[in-house]
C-alpha cells in the first residue's frame, strides 16, 4: 500500500506527474571568498615555514624519519598503547559491570578505583608506578604462620615498560569503565526484566543479554580512546621509561643540538599511526551502527499478515489470522458470538 | 519440599499489598486461580493490575500479606513464623517455572528467533543441545513462526514478536503463564494472532493470568474476570456475569467506556 497516494479523494485515478521543480540555485559567494583567504594564508605560511626559518631543519627531518631508533621508538609507543589498552578494556568492563552488581562491597570497590584513577593525574600516577621498586624492593611470598617464604626483586620482577604498561592500563581502565557503564545504561530496562523473568541469574543476564548489546555503545569511544592513549604514550617518560618514540626523539634531539626536527619527526609518526587507527575506527562505526540505523519498524505488518484475507464483516477492519498460528480449528475470539469487543 | 496436592490453587494472594514509599498501589488484594484457570485482571491503568502481575514472579516485592505460586510462598521462605528473603539464586529458580510475557515484547535484539526462544534452557538445563534445539524448534512451530526461527527480532512483525516472546516464555516449561498486556503494544490488525496463540494454550490446559484491555477475548477465554481500580479488587467473578451485569457503579463506568 502506497501511503502517498491514500489522501487524495479520488484514488481510483492514477496520480498526475507534475512537472519536476526548475529553480535558481542559492548561490553562496562567502563561501569561496572565505576558502580563497585560508588558500593564501596556508600557502604563506608553508613558503615561511619552507625557506624563512631554518630551525625547522627539514633536511634534518628527512635524515631522521626512518632512523632505526625512531621506527624502533614507533614500535614500543605501539606496542605500549596496545598491551595497555587491552588491559584497561578488562579492567574497564569488569569495573563497570562490578558498579551495577547488587552486592554493595563489591560496589563500593568499583567506586574506590575510579575514585582513584580518575581523580589524580596521569603522569602523576606514572611518577608513582616508576617509584614502586624503590618503596617496595621486594615481594614476600609465604604461607602464614610457616617459615615457607620467597623473596622477589620487585626490580627484576617489574621492569620500566611492565610498570609503564601497568601505569596508563590502570588509569585508562578509569575512563573505559564509565564508557562501559554508559553502554550499559543505554540497554533498556525491559531487556534485564525479560531475562530475570525467565529464571536467568544476574551473571548471565549481565554477559548474554546487557553487555552483547551494550557493545554498539561501548566501541564508538572505545575507539577514540585508542588513539587518545597512543599520544599519552608520551608520557611515560616520567615512569622513567624512554624507549618510546617521543623518549627516542627527545634523546636525538640531546646529541644533535635540534630539537624542532626531531619534534617534526615524532609528530609526523604519531599522525601517521593515527591516520591509520581512524580510518579502521570508521568502519568499526560503521559495522556497529547498522543494528540501529536500520531499525524497521516493529509496529508495521509483515508480509505474512498483509497477505491474510479480510474477515466475513468488511466494517469491522479486522483480517483473519494466518492460519499458522495456534491451529486451525480454533475460532478467532473476535469472530464468534459476542466477540472482538468493538 | 512437601508435595502438593493437585487441589492447592495455583496462585494464592492473601492480603497482598504493595507501596512505594507512601503510595499504596496494591491494597490487600485476595484471589485465587485454580490449576488450569484463565483469569484476566482489567482495570484502567494505574489500578494496579501490572504490579500485581510483577509481584507474582517476584519482579516487585510484596509489601504485606502473602503471595503462594503453587503453595510456596513467592521470593520469602516461612520457617518457625518467620519470613527468611530467599537468595537471588533461589528467587531465579522459582521465576523458571512462571513464564511471563511483556507489553513491549521484551526480545533480545541480537538474537534470532530460535536463540531467543532456546536462552533460558540451553542456560539453565543441562541437557544436549539437539534436543533442545529441537523443542525450541516445537515451540516456535507451535505459535506458527517455525519458518522465521531465523530471524531477529527487528525483521519480524510485533505480532510475531509477541508470538516468539510467548515461546521464549514457554521453553522453560512453566506451571503458570503471566501475561501484561501482551497485546497493548500492537497493531490492531496483529492483535488477533496473538490472542490466538494465547487461546490455544489456554486450551490446552495452561494456567494462565492475563492483564488485558481485549474485553471479546477475556469473554470468550477466562474462566474469570477480575476488575481492579485504586489497588483494589472492584469485582470478580464469571466474565459473562461481570462484563454484562456489572454490580459496582465503577466497573459499570468503566466497561461503559470500553465495550
Amino acid at each position: 500500500m502506497s501511503q502517498h497516494n491514500t489522501p487524495r479523494a479520488g484514488h481510483d485515478a492514477p496520480p498526475q506527474e507534475s512537472a519536476p521543480i526548475e529553480a535558481i540555485r542559492l548561490r553562496h559567494p562567502w563561501r569561496a571568498v572565505f576558502a580563497v583567504v585560508l588558500i593564501l594564508i596556508a600557502a604563506l605560511f608553508i613558503y615561511d615555514t619552507a625557506f624563512n626559518r631554518p630551525v625547522y631543519n627539514w633536511g634534518e627531518v628527512g635524515k631522521y624519519l626512518f632512523d632505526v631508533r625512531i621506527v624502533e621508538g614507533a614500535w614500543y609507543t605501539l606496542q605500549l598503547t596496545v598491551y595497555s589498552m587491552i588491559i584497561a578494556v578488562i579492567i574497564g568492563v569488569t569495573v563497570a559491570v562490578m558498579r551495577q552488581s547488587p552486592n554493595p562491597v563489591v560496589k563500593s570497590v568499583a567506586w574506590v578505583f575510579l575514585w582513584l584513577f580518575r581523580g589524580t593525574p596521569v603522569y602523576v600516577q606514572l611518577v608513582f608506578w616508576g617509584l614502586i621498586p624503590t618503596i617496595y624492593k621486594s615481594i614476600e611470598l609465604g604461607i602464614p604462620f610457616t617459615d615457607a617464604v620467597t623473596s622477589l626483586n620487585t626490580k627484576d620482577l617489574l621492569s620500566y615498560f611492565t610498570l609503564a604498561i601497568i601505569g596508563l592500563a590502570l588509569n585508562e581502565a578509569a575512563y573505559m569503565a564509565e564508557i562501559v557503564r554508559a553502554g550499559l545504561l543505554s540497554v533498556d530496562k525491559g531487556q534485564e526484566e525479560a531475562a530475570t523473568a525467565l529464571g536467568l541469574g544476574w551473571w548471565h543476564t549481565m554477559s548474554r543479554v546487557i553487555l552483547p548489546q551494550a557493545m554498539r555503545v561501548i566501541i564508538p569511544p572505545t575507539g577514540n580512546e585508542v588513539i587518545s592513549m597512543l599520544k599519552t604514550t608520551s608520557l611515560v617518560t616520567a615512569v622513567p621509561f624512554t624507549l618510546d618514540l617521543y623518549g627516542r626523539a627527545r634523546d636525538i634531539s640531546a646529541v644533535t643540538y635540534q630539537p624542532v626536527p626531531m619534534l617534526i619527526c615524532a609528530s609526523i609518526w604519531y599522525l601517521a599511526v593515527t591516520s591509520i587507527l581512524m580510518v579502521g575506527q570508521y568502519f568499526l562505526e560503521k559495522k556497529f551502527a547498522k543494528g540501529v540505523s536500520q531499525r524497521p519498524d516493529v509496529m508495521k505488518p509483515s508480509v505474512d499478515t498483509q497477505s491474510v484475507r479480510v474477515a466475513g464483516i468488511p466494517d469491522e477492519g479486522y483480517p483473519t489470522y494466518p492460519s499458522s498460528a495456534g491451529g486451525e480449528n480454533i475460532v478467532p475470539p473476535h469472530e464468534r458470538p459476542g466477540g472482538g469487543g468493538a | 519440599m512437601n508435595s502438593h496436592v493437585t487441589d492447592t490453587p495455583m496462585v494464592r494472594a492473601e492480603g497482598v499489598s504493595k507501596a512505594y514509599g507512601s503510595n499504596l498501589v496494591l491494597k490487600s488484594i485476595s484471589l485465587e486461580v485454580q490449576r488450569g484457570e484463565v483469569l484476566c485482571l482489567v482495570g484502567p491503568s494505574g489500578s494496579g493490575k501490572s504490579t500485581f502481575l510483577r509481584c507474582i514472579n517476584h519482579l516487585e516485592t510484596v509489601s504485606a500479606g502473602r503471595l503462594a505460586v503453587d503453595g510456596v510462598l513467592v521470593g520469602y521462605r516461612e520457617k518457625d513464623g518467620k519470613l527468611y528473603e530467599m537468595h537471588p539464586r533461589e528467587a531465579a529458580t522459582q521465576r523458571r517455572d512462571i513464564g511471563m510475557v511483556f507489553q513491549r515484547f521484551n526480545l533480545f535484539p541480537h538474537m534470532t528467533a530460535l536463540q531467543n526462544v532456546m536462552i533460558a534452557p540451553s542456560l539453565l538445563k543441562k541437557g544436549d543441545s539437539a534436543k533442545l534445539k529441537a523443542r525450541a524448534m516445537e515451540l516456535l512451530a507451535r505459535v506458527g513462526l517455525a519458518d522465521r526461527h531465523d530471524y531477529y527480532p527487528a525483521h519480524l512483525s510485533g505480532g510475531q514478536q509477541q508470538r516468539v516472546a510467548i515461546a521464549r516464555a514457554l521453553a522453560m516449561e512453566p506451571k503458570l503463564m503471566l501475561f501484561d498486556e501482551p497485546t497493548s503494544a500492537l497493531d490492531p490488525e496483529l492483535v488477533g494472532e496473538v490472542l490466538d496463540v494465547m487461546q490455544g494454550l489456554a486450551e490446552s490446559g495452561m494456567t494462565m493470568i492475563v492483564v488485558t484491555h481485549e474485553m471479546g477475548f477475556a469473554r470468550e477465554v477466562a474462566d474469570k474476570l477480575v476488575f481492579m481500580d485504586g489497588g483494589v479488587v472492584v469485582e470478580a467473578g464469571d466474565p459473562e456475569q461481570v462484563l454484562t451485569n456489572p454490580q459496582r457503579e465503577r466497573t459499570k463506568a468503566f466497561l461503559s467506556k470500553v465495550l
